[in-house]
């Protein structure tokens, strides 16, 4: 027996090294400073205005949407106060051409980027054409299957490289997400095929009750994308500059054909997991609630806008009944869809009937008209 | 007009899809420079590029996503999963995602993916390989199961799957890779989807079959003519979903049927068959509809397949049991 053998290995000292330091981007603080001018992004005044614009946006949504739920007029939803920055800072830096895979949360950015709201409303419903997209509309519908998002924005992106397109893919997950085999397969895959899509996991804290401590012994949710070979970035999620910022150059190194970027935006959701009857009392307390209150992505970037004599309450009102406004035509709009049909769904779920669909379309139709 | 093995006419499909649309594109693991670990895809990279024709990483649900992101970019893709028996790892992009998306998105998008997969018993593979969970597929609305028994179908049904919009899964059974060769043309043709083929014509008994127990069965015909019985044989190629017509105008011609599969007998396509005979065509059967199947244990490991697997003797009993009743 050897005495004071000395160890081969220092495993705390490989793990400490592993979990290194990923820095978390800020611009505006909580009190909307500009505490990183360097890093601005180089946004115009009208550009600002309008990333606050489609934050307020959200907001009003998510408390109209809030509403019309427990008035049965809207079924599935999601709230998303807390994530404007996360969710529509982070879209603001995508065009129109870039693909856009969302989460179930992510019914924000689908607008933004041509959802029409009416159609979204239906989604929620569970109404067909709710997800009948245009083939100019660049997204697919939320993603149900935790992590499926990421295999498939995967695949998109490996397309875009192939048809030489200056495009790039956008999909989200949340913290809960990354603990997926699919998270790791897509960011993977697309760091072996070079692939422009951007990985963006919305660390709000909890996967429904779960925190985000149980998910991992990982110290940030970044650092995973260390073990795919890809850059990752960890960026303040109530802060909509540094959102967008990160974004943005996530956006320019995947296009120049560099490969993907994982960006992890820390954020959290104000309300409930869903409104199908989540009580988040049962995991969050108030004091946690209360931090995060106050680093509201609205707030600071409101004060940031006022400071600059480019934003003001009465605006800011205008807009809001502006977007009920909206909202109430996109309601009324949904109202009007057809009742649904089985032979509708018979009649898509092939280009080809075969012979059982074509029986059964026989079938249906004549109950149909009875 | 060349004799080729059932693997050649696939590499010939390939080859000839790869050719005409500049969409298709195949790729898997060591599906490029290797050709496929049995060298289904044999040449393909060298002739067509490794842009078309590539290897990917040894994950098979990013390959089931790959595939779905790639046909939302407009292309044709053409995956092989190395086994059947790997197929789980991307039950989601196939049972949850890509058989959907038509449905789901109401007609606004494609979804032309075939993905290819040997499987079946006989060569003695390690475990794990070679499940025949067939069955397990064909009950997922929106994607059609082909399943070629000979080297002409097999270029012809590849053909037809490739060109077809919604997802295909295309199972190629390892016992007929190279155990015999068939006449199969040079040019280019189709098979079509979603149609039963007669394998023998008959007038005492239906055999209905799909696979490596085509084989069988008509060696079992062979000795039932000795006997004086005369089967029909149906091999049904897309098993999911059924040709019940042309099932049920051969049932109602001989009143005899016999429903054979190498899959174990619980649920899976035998049963289909044998409820839809039940249901449409009870009052013209004679007998019991007869089964031949795997007993329902796992499939078995190697040394033991020969006494598992169903085979000619099986079913030249059943249908005598069937014929006697």
């Amino acid at each position: 027996m050897m005495a004071n053998k000395h160890a081969a290995v220092d495993f705390d000292k490989l793990l400490n090294s592993e979990s290194q330091e990923f820095k978390t981007v800020q611009i505006l603080d909580e009190t909307g400073k500009v505490v990183n001018p360097e890093i601005m992004p180089d946004l115009s005044d009208e550009e600002l205005v309008d990333l606050m614009k489609q934050m307020v946006w959200s907001r009003v949504l998510d408390q109209r949407a809030t509403a019309l739920n427990r008035q049965g007029r809207l079924g599935f939803y999601a709230p998303t106060a807390g994530q404007e920055a996360s969710q529509l800072a982070s879209n603001f830096a995508m065009t129109k051409d870039d693909f856009l895979f969302p989460g179930y949360r992510d019914v924000p950015q689908l607008v933004q980027h041509g959802l029409p709201l009416s159609q979204a409303f239906l989604w929620s419903r569970g109404h067909i054409d709710g997800n009948k997209y245009p083939e100019s509309l660049k997204a697919m519908p939320p993603q149900i299957i935790i992590g499926a998002q990421y295999i498939q924005a995967m695949g998109v992106a490996v397309g875009m490289k192939k048809r030489h397109s200056e495009n790039a893919v956008y999909v989200y997950t949340g913290d809960g997400g990354t603990s997926q085999g699919d998270f790791y397969e897509g960011l993977n895959f697309a760091g072996a095929f070079k692939a422009p899509a951007i990985f963006v996991v919305q660390n709000n804290g909890f996967a429904i009750s779960v925190p985000r401590e149980k998910q991992t012994a990982a110290v940030t949710l970044a650092q995973k994308g260390v073990a795919a070979g890809i850059p990752a970035i960890q960026v303040d999620g109530m802060d909509a500059l540094a959102v967008y910022e990160v974004m943005k150059e996530a956006r320019d190194y995947a296009t120049a054909g560099n490969g993907p970027v994982l960006i992890e935006t820390l954020t959290y959701r104000y309300g409930p997991h869903t409104l199908s009857g989540d009580d988040p009392t049962r995991y969050r307390t108030k004091e946690t609630d209360d931090i995060w209150l106050k680093r509201d992505p609205l707030t600071r970037m409101r004060q940031f806008l006022t400071d600059k004599g480019l934003w003001s309450q009465a605006q800011e009102d205008t807009l809001i009944d502006q977007v009920k406004a909206d909202i109430k035509q996109a309601i009324n709009e949904a109202d009007a869809a057809p009742k649904q049909k089985v032979t509708d769904f018979l009649k898509v779920t092939f280009e080809d009937q075969p012979q059982n669909i074509q029986e059964q379309l026989a079938e249906y139709t004549a109950k149909e008209s009875n | 007009m060349a004799q080729k093995t059932m693997i050649q006419a696939i590499t010939n499909a390939l080859d000839l899809e790869l050719g005409q649309d500049e969409n298709v594109l195949i790729f898997g693991e060591d599906v490029g420079k290797n050709g496929g670990v049995f060298r289904a895809t044999e040449g393909l990279q060298a002739k067509h590029g490794e842009d078309r024709v590539f290897d990917t990483p040894l994950a098979e649900s990013g390959i089931g996503g790959l595939s779905i992101g790639l046909a939302l970019e407009g292309f044709r893709p053409v995956p092989e999963i190395q086994f059947f028996g790997f197929i789980f790892e991307t039950m989601d992009s196939i049972a949850g995602q890509m058989s959907r998306t038509r449905y789901r998105m109401g007609n606004t998008r494609n979804m032309p993916i075939t993905i290819r997969a040997p499987f079946g018993g006989g060569v003695h593979t390690p475990e794990m390989h070679s499940d025949n969970f067939e069955g397990m597929i064909t009950q997922i609305p929106g994607i059609r199961v082909v399943v070629p028994s000979n080297p002409y179908d097999a270029k012809g049904l590849l053909i037809s799957a490739i060109r077809s919009n919604d997802p295909v899964l295309y199972l190629e059974h390892m016992k007929l890779y190279r155990s015999f060769r068939g006449e199969v043309p040079d040019e280019s043709y189709t098979v079509p989807l979603d149609k039963a083929g007669i394998t023998k014509a008959g007038t005492d008994v239906t055999i209905v079959t799909y696979g490596a127990m085509v084989r069988e069965a008509q060696k079992a015909a062979e000795n039932l003519a000795k006997a004086q019985i005369d089967a029909e044989i149906i091999d049904l190629r897309t098993i999911a979903p059924l040709d019940m017509a042309t099932i049920i105008t051969s049932v109602k011609k001989t009143g005899h049927v016999v429903v054979v599969q190498e899959a174990q007998k619980q649920a899976g396509v035998g049963a289909q068959v044998a409820a839809e005979i039940a249901e449409r065509a009870i009052l013209s059967l004679e007998a019991p509809i007869g089964r031949v199947a795997a007993p329902d244990t796992p499939f078995p490991f190697g040394q033991a397949e020969a006494t598992w697997l169903p085979n000619a003797t099986d079913i030249e009993n059943k249908v005598k049991e069937i014929i006697n009743f």
